[in-house]
């Protein structure tokens, strides 16, 4: 009877820490013939809604698809695409794909954490770029890129960086 | 009640009746490439750009269509414009205000804009018609000779200028051959002989009179793409099975596909073969998977046909990590559908009901396209219970991947697909014995499923005449890096790395010193100019020391660092390790290490040999195909450039340029002016001198940014 009563606050806790679509979606999916591999979906759409994922969120799915918090967390922190960092307000993702390193990426990879003082993976002081490496978007005729949020910008030398994050109000401290 | 053929045919005629009134009424269509490619080039704006005018001048008889990429990506935003007569007109490098020019020239007068055109672009001369000679290994001897003919019969006739005659790679045609197509007439000649030339060009060209005997009457599915782009060299070197429908086109109708007799080998497979003469006929096309691994489609299949179990699992591995490969994204951008018949054809030979799609979550609009396939495919009745109105069951299912390189792996996928960490496991038992689920599981590239229908619709033997003995069909490459023509190239196993680099690659960028071709990505090898002539299929590549894998190709000039190359690729590896098992692991860490040190000038004598061993060790030592390949890139190099190693280490030098802790500026007195320009641009103030005298670099202050012998006009500031 405690068991139940005590599921029973759990599932409410994880309920009210997810939005509704998403519960919707973990409760569709358990219904489904090996429901618990959909976690990696179910991941997706957290860190979709999100924009990263926290300990409150990864426990909430591991409470609803009654599957453990430990092995939650492992796979999430498996897979590349999954951030424990809140992101900034505009994402850079820089591609390191071949052709875009061949095409001198790194330096332009370079010039940005000099100028942000952020490195791969992390968020800039003031919260307004996170800064990911992409491995080829498959833009590849147009390297390097450099993409902020879903703007792609082809062809990027290190001496336009100052001018492409200005567009998004990063100002160059003298 | 109609038969499943008979339905599907009905379905077909509905289809270009729709298409016909339409859009095939018309006559001009214009098609915009539309692809993730693409729209970062900005074709989104050039189509905006046609609707609006079209709306604004309401032209008659014209109309305007998507289409995905045809592949030829540095020219980027493509649009293809076909009016009847004429030979169908590519412009490239569209923007906002090129429409314009190219609606008021081409739409409303007829007149085609020469300066925007794809031919123009490429250095081709205009021309009214085109004459296309094949020159693949079958015709190879007599082409030239025709070719001649040709050339000798227009003169004579007084049509060199209108008429060109070009060189195209083998058609597939070679029972034919040697044969000869003539753009826009859509017209293929075989047999041809100089005699039959002449006779070509004096009674169809000047007397518009097809020589009806040379007409080779039959239509292969894989000949679809040529009419529309072939007269442009690039493409003309290619062909185009996997990419049959790419560029030609709309990968979100349906009816389009249906159109080019989509979904007919997946119902002439269930009413006319069964499961076991459809694994047959694979085997006997000789098709390999195209992951990679380059195992027979055939055989795999039998594997898993051979299991009794009830419940047997299609996976298509979409899952493509190789930085610098685009094929898989642009087929599936581009035709998804020959995907989703792909995979029915699969699940039908080896039994299985559900189908899953592994893609990569990063790309969105393939995603979308497949998603879109797979909905229409089931409320057409192509997925779901009883398909196409037969006994089967079959579903398909998207799973995204999260970005795991290593998920490409099969054992690590189908832990992927089961929502756990994506390692891999020891093999046996193979997938097609154990694998989702403990089910019999076959997992197929999306190159391989996009190779099934063709194979099913031409014949097995048509597609066993193409390519070596050992590699059959063609295959697709992503063709990127320092290279003149970058974009997808699709060829017959078999063609040389120089004839893809230099003659559909058009030659290295810039007009630099060719230094190494990179295949199969981070698990592939470099190859130098001596193995320039290596043919394309796997056991060549394997023997020259580097592989097929997905089909990545990454030309290198003399400005890049070997040795950097390879520390690149080995970093995404070591990111990349799953960590399972400590050769990866460790190894290829340790191995990094070595190579972060050399290039920044830290190198001791003997980090070769340790390298060497390393790498022999992690390669016979690891679990699965990425620590196994792992040491490939650093081998190779070491193996064909072990002078750039020996130069990072004894002298301390890097030749390329590319590794800054390596480098010194001085400048020559000779030649400094003293205009203080270098000054003005170090970061660091470490040049010192006068104006009008010669400028000083301290040497330990510098930091090798290299801004000062950019900024230099007069070659003073030397770098070594």
């Amino acid at each position: 009877m405690i068991a139940t009563e005590l599921m029973k606050v759990e599932n409410d806790k994880a309920v009210a820490a997810l939005p509704e679509a998403i519960v919707r979606y973990i409760e569709s999916v358990r219904a489904c013939e090996h429901g618990e591999s959909y976690l990696i979906a179910v991941l997706h759409k957290v860190q979709e809604h999100f924009g990263y994922l926290d300990v409150r969120q990864m426990s909430a799915v591991s409470q609803l698809m009654q599957i453990p918090s430990a092995k939650v967390t492992g796979v999430a922190s498996f897979y590349h695409f999954f951030t424990f960092v809140p992101r900034g307000k505009h994402k850079l993702s820089i591609c390191l794909g071949t052709a875009c390193f061949v095409k001198g990426a790194g330096q332009v990879l370079d010039k940005i954490k000099e100028l942000l003082h952020v490195d791969v993976g992390h968020t800039s002081k003031d919260q307004l770029f996170s800064l990911d490496v992409a491995r080829c978007v498959g833009a590849c005729a147009l390297a390097p890129v450099l993409i902020v949020d879903e703007k792609v910008y082809a062809n990027v030398k290190p001496d336009d960086v100052a001018r492409i994050l200005g567009e998004y109000g990063f100002v160059t401290k003298k | 009640m109609a038969t499943p053929m008979e339905q599907l045919l009905e379905r077909r005629r509905g289809a270009k009746f729709h298409l016909f009134r339409d859009k095939f009424s018309a006559n001009v269509r214009i098609t915009v490439g539309s692809a993730t490619c693409e729209n970062a080039a900005g074709s989104e704006a050039v189509r905006q750009r046609f609707k609006e005018l079209l709306e604004q001048h309401k032209p008659k008889h014209v109309v305007l269509g998507s289409v995905g990429c045809s592949g030829k990506c540095d020219m980027e935003p493509v649009v293809l414009i076909v009016r009847p007569g004429e030979l169908p007109v590519k412009y490239v490098h569209m923007t906002p205000a090129r429409v314009d020019e190219v609606f008021a020239g081409h739409i409303l007068n007829g007149q085609a804009v020469e300066k925007y055109t794809m031919r123009h672009e490429s250095g081709l001369p205009a021309a009214e018609q085109v004459i296309s000679v094949c020159e693949g290994a079958h015709c190879r001897a007599q082409s030239a000779e025709i070719q001649k003919a040709f050339r000798e019969a227009l003169a004579a006739a007084g049509l060199a200028e209108k008429v060109v005659v070009t060189p195209s790679a083998c058609q597939g045609l070679c029972a034919a051959g040697p044969v000869a197509y003539i753009y826009p007439d859509d017209v293929m000649y075989q047999h041809v002989t100089p005699e039959v030339a002449a006779r070509i060009v004096n009674e169809h060209l000047v007397g518009d009179r097809p020589c009806s005997d040379h007409i080779w009457q039959e239509s292969r599915v894989s000949n679809r793409f040529s009419p529309l782009y072939s007269d442009v060299y690039f493409f003309g070197k290619q062909l185009r099975i996997t990419l049959r429908n790419c560029g030609v086109i709309d990968p979100e109708s349906l009816d389009e596909y249906l159109a080019v007799r989509g979904y007919e080998a997946a119902v002439t497979a269930m009413t006319t073969m069964t499961p076991m003469d459809v694994i047959n006929a694979i085997t006997k096309s000789g098709l390999r998977g195209r992951g990679g691994g380059g195992f027979p489609t055939g055989v795999k299949w039998n594997f898993a046909a051979s299991q009794a179990s009830d419940t047997k699992y299609i996976v298509c591995n979409a899952d493509e990590g190789d930085p610098g490969a685009f094929m898989d994204r642009s087929t599936i951008e581009g035709d998804p559908h020959t995907i989703v018949e792909g995979m029915i054809l699969a699940g039908y030979a080896i039994g299985a009901k559900r189908g899953f799609v592994y893609i990569r979550a990063e790309y969105s609009l393939a995603i979308k396209r497949i998603g879109k396939a797979i909905e229409d495919a089931r409320a057409a009745g192509f997925l779901g219970k009883g398909i196409f109105g037969t006994p089967n069951d079959f579903d398909i299912e998207i799973r995204l991947g999260a970005g795991a390189f290593v998920c490409g792996e099969e054992t690590a996928l189908i832990h992927s697909i089961e929502g756990e960490r994506g390692q891999p496991r020891p093999r046996p038992p193979y997938p097609a014995v154990s694998g989702l689920w403990g089910k019999p599981t076959v997992i197929n590239n999306v190159e391989t499923m996009a190779n099934l229908p063709a194979i099913l619709l031409d014949g097995p033997e048509w597609f066993a005449s193409i390519g070596t003995a050992r590699s059959k069909g063609t295959k697709v490459f992503a063709l990127a890096g320092k290279v003149k023509n970058t974009g997808l190239v699709e060829v017959p196993m078999g063609t040389t790395l120089r004839q893809v680099v230099f003659d559909v690659g058009g030659g290295i960028l810039n007009d630099k010193r060719f230094k190494a071709v990179q295949t199969g990505g981070p698990a592939g090898g470099c190859m130098p100019e001596s193995a320039l002539d290596t043919p394309v299929d796997y056991d060549s590549l394997m023997a020259a020391g580097s592989m097929m894998g997905s089909g990545g190709m990454i030309v290198i000039d003399e400005d890049s660092c070997m040795v950097d190359m390879a520390r690149y690729f080995l970093d995404f590896t070591q990111d990349e390790s799953c960590g399972k098992c400590t050769p990866c692991r460790e190894g290829t860490k340790r191995m990094l290490e070595i190579l972060n040190r050399i290039t920044s000038g830290r190198g001791v004598e003997g980090d070769v040999e340790k390298l060497l061993r390393l790498g022999d060790t992690i390669k016979k030592t690891s679990l699965c195909g990425l620590g196994q390949a792992a040491p490939n890139p650093v081998l190779s190099t070491i193996n064909h450039f072990r002078a750039e190693y020996d130069a990072h280490i004894r002298e301390k030098r890097c030749q390329a340029g590319v590794c800054t802790a390596l480098l010194s500026y001085t400048i020559d007195p000779e030649k400094c002016v003293g205009c203080g320009a270098c000054a003005k641009k170090c970061p660091v103030n470490c040049i010192k001198g006068q104006p009008k005298s010669v400028y000083v670099i301290d040497a330990v202050r510098c930091i090798r940014c290299g801004n000062c012998f950019k900024a230099c006009k007069f070659n003073a500031v030397q770098r070594k």
